[in-house]
């Protein structure tokens, strides 16, 4: 889960990184009193989970709680590359004298964590690794070991931070390791780290990403989830328990195991290209134990979809049994009843098949119909939901 | 032969009391999988009867080996606990750690990686991945024993349905080995150290690698093919069709920015010398034809 900019800096001030007074505003009003509040000069900062929003006019100094008024009543309602802004931040504006990167995040390749410092903050980082790789250090971290005093400095020393700030840097770099560690993060970025002009290492703006596999252990996150931002059917989904993505196309999609879900996205959308380009309406993947109810939650959330013009169920029985699939979608008809009303082709291999197609084929139900092989079948609904 | 494991292989089950562990280790028995004995930390002592079979449960792994002489452990142990459970077998110096758990989160698995390789002498499989089998001989996992036979395929994948989809499409051949090596963005035993494996093993003729969306593993292994595998390769990648910073499922299925797509992996592959199919029966079909059957 990817965090606003704001709920980033309030992790960093829990965990004593060096951040700026802040507030957010969801109206002009809002934004009046919090710049009140914080007194001086303030910047107006769109929060938006994407990139280049300053470049889009999404960020704004403001002289005085007049002014944050007006730039913040410009700012929402804004549409940032198709993300519109609800929220902003209004933060004390700093004179600044440099501008630093420092991220910390999990190198997949290398199996290991990796810290990022360079002392060219403030633009594009991708842009400095592209254009300047020397400016960047990459200095690995090893999960056991993590970041200790002695590492934060050899990691200062690599990416060649100015002596004057390279103490509050080492001081920084552990404060974030506290974050990434503590708040099960798989991405902790500072992008600007920036000295001020009295000689302060502040972090102005931060991105965190955070794993949900850890949830059971950081129960606060829940209170980070963007619920205005979540696609309904999605919401919905997850509500159930189930692992659900909305996607752009006719065809709705259920099957077992993620890689083999992948696949069928594949699958219908080589189809759909010699049916008027229909494509997958969605990812949903039921898992291993596919009971009749899971399989009626997953049917109902598709069928609910105004987009879906056929549902293509693939399922290969490894573990599930091919006849519990069938009797779920039986029983998941029943329960949905005159809700159903979109066809759906089935393609049943793999553990008990036979009991399975035979449930299926004594049920008769009108809108189903069944399919030999995976690519026979996506044929099929493709066909189906370009009629 | 066969890679990994084979019919010598001695399982004990980390989470056996446990109703997943219970459920699949009455499975792998079924299909003939040597299991010795079970890992349950507190309920050390008991023994407990599956199917006819005793099977003494110990506190520890160390302990479990040196009653039993396992030298295969299989992980069914939920996420909270999975990372105690993985360090206690290294710590045990348990030469495979099979981790099937789903949902750990990736701090621990980076943990628990790093800590077996610091002590090198621990290979882990997984986590979140389907196990293995050498069909016959040994199935430690959630593998289906019962979709094809031993023969000369070898194959590696980061999934599990798409496993058994293919095993399935090529069940007439059969296998040595195939490896589920899981969907997380950290996983023990990599793409290139299932191909080294087959490589080297006399019994596997021809390999299918299954990829997906998502890092760059692929593409090292396309590396590694064109400088070590001799042995013809055909691959297949999910993922086509997967939009932009979307996780699907696999926490490692996310595709950013330009890099991880299935397109650069099919690239990739193909231009070390791998035929790449468009869908699964595809792939069977070019593996078909190499073998001429």
């Amino acid at each position: 889960m990817d965090l606003f900019e704001y709920q980033a800096r309030d992790i960093f001030e829990k965990h004593g990184v060096p951040v700026l007074a802040a507030a957010i505003a969801t109206t002009a009003d809002e934004a009046e009193k919090a710049a009140t509040t914080i007194g001086g000069k303030v910047v107006v900062k769109a929060q938006v989970k994407v990139g280049g929003r300053g470049k889009a006019g999404g960020v704004k100094l403001a002289e005085n709680p007049q002014d944050a008024r007006e730039k913040a009543g410009a700012i929402l309602g804004m549409d940032i590359k198709g993300h519109t802004v609800r929220t902003v931040m209004i933060a004390a504006a700093a004179p600044i004298e440099a501008e630093y990167y420092l991220s910390i995040l999990l190198d997949r390749s290398n199996r290991t964590f990796l810290v990022m410092a360079s002392v060219s903050g403030g633009m594009d980082i991708e842009e400095v690794a592209h254009t300047a790789p020397e400016k960047l250090a990459k200095i690995p971290v090893s999960a056991v070991d993590g970041i200790s005093l002695a590492k934060a400095k050899e990691i200062v020393a690599a990416a060649a931070f100015p002596a004057d700030v390279a103490d509050q840097v080492a001081q920084v770099l552990l404060k974030l390791w506290d974050v990434f560690q503590g708040e099960d993060a798989t991405l902790v970025e500072v992008n600007p780290l920036v000295k001020t002009k009295d000689g302060k290492v502040i972090a102005l703006d931060g991105k965190v990403t955070l794993d949900e596999n850890a949830d059971f252990r950081q129960p606060d996150h829940q209170s980070l989830v963007d619920q205005d931002a979540e696609n309904p059917l999605e919401a919905a989904a997850k509500e159930k328990g189930l692992n659900y993505v909305k996607l752009d196309g006719q065809v709705g999609i259920i099957g077992n195991g993620a890689g083999l879900v992948m696949s069928t996205l594949d699958v219908v959308a080589y189809a759909g290209e010699k049916h008027g380009g229909v494509r997958p309406a969605n990812f949903l993947d039921i898992g291993g134990g596919a009971s009749a109810q899971i399989m009626a939650d997953g049917l109902s959330i598709i069928l609910g979809d105004a987009d879906v013009k056929s549902v293509f169920v693939n399922v290969f029985g490894g573990i599930t049994s091919c006849d519990a699939v069938a009797s779920g979608i039986v029983q998941a008809l029943e329960l949905l009843g005159p809700k159903a009303t979109k066809p759906i082709v089935v393609r049943l291999d793999g553990n008990n098949v036979v009991e399975g197609r035979a449930i299926l084929a004594k049920a008769a139900h009108p809108l189903v119909e069944q399919a030999d092989t995976m690519d026979g079948a996506a044929n099929r609904a493709a066909e189906l939901a370009a009629k | 032969m066969s890679i990994f494991i084979n019919d010598a292989s001695k399982v004990i089950v980390q989470g056996m009391t446990g109703s997943e562990g219970t459920k699949h280790t009455r499975r792998m028995l079924a299909s003939g999988t040597k299991i010795v004995g079970g890992v349950t930390p507190g309920k050390g002592g008991q023994v407990v009867d599956i199917d006819g079979h005793q099977l003494p449960v110990f506190n520890t792994v160390a302990e479990a080996m040196s009653a039993t002489g396992a030298n295969v452990s299989v992980v069914f142990v939920p996420p909270k606990f999975a990372k105690a459970a993985v360090i206690d077998a290294i710590d045990a110096t348990m030469p495979l750690v099979v981790v099937i758990t789903e949902g750990i989160p990736v701090h621990d698995s980076a943990s628990f990686y790093a800590y077996s390789q610091t002590k090198g002498t621990t290979q882990i499989i997984g986590p979140n991945c389907p196990g293995l089998i050498s069909p016959g001989k040994s199935n430690v996992g959630i593998i289906p024993a019962d979709i094809t036979k031993a023969g000369p395929i070898g194959l590696v994948s980061k999934s599990g349905t798409l496993t058994y989809q293919m095993m399935y499409e090529l069940r007439d051949i059969g296998f040595s080995t195939a490896v589920g090596i899981g969907g997380d963005p950290v996983i023990g035993t990599t793409h290139i150290d299932c191909l080294r494996a087959f490589q080297d093993d006399p019994e596997t003729t021809s390999i299918v690698m299954i990829g997906e969306i998502g890092g760059d593993a692929e593409e090292r292994a396309a590396a590694f093919i064109a400088e070590y595998v001799t042995k013809p390769v055909v691959g297949y990648v999910a993922g086509f069709t997967a939009p932009e910073g979307k996780t699907m499922g696999h926490a490692g299925a996310i595709v950013s920015g330009s890099s991880g797509t299935a397109q650069g992996k099919k690239d990739a592959l193909e231009a070390a010398g791998v035929k790449v199919g468009q869908t699964p029966s595809e792939t069977a079909r070019l593996l078909r034809a190499i073998l001429g059957r």
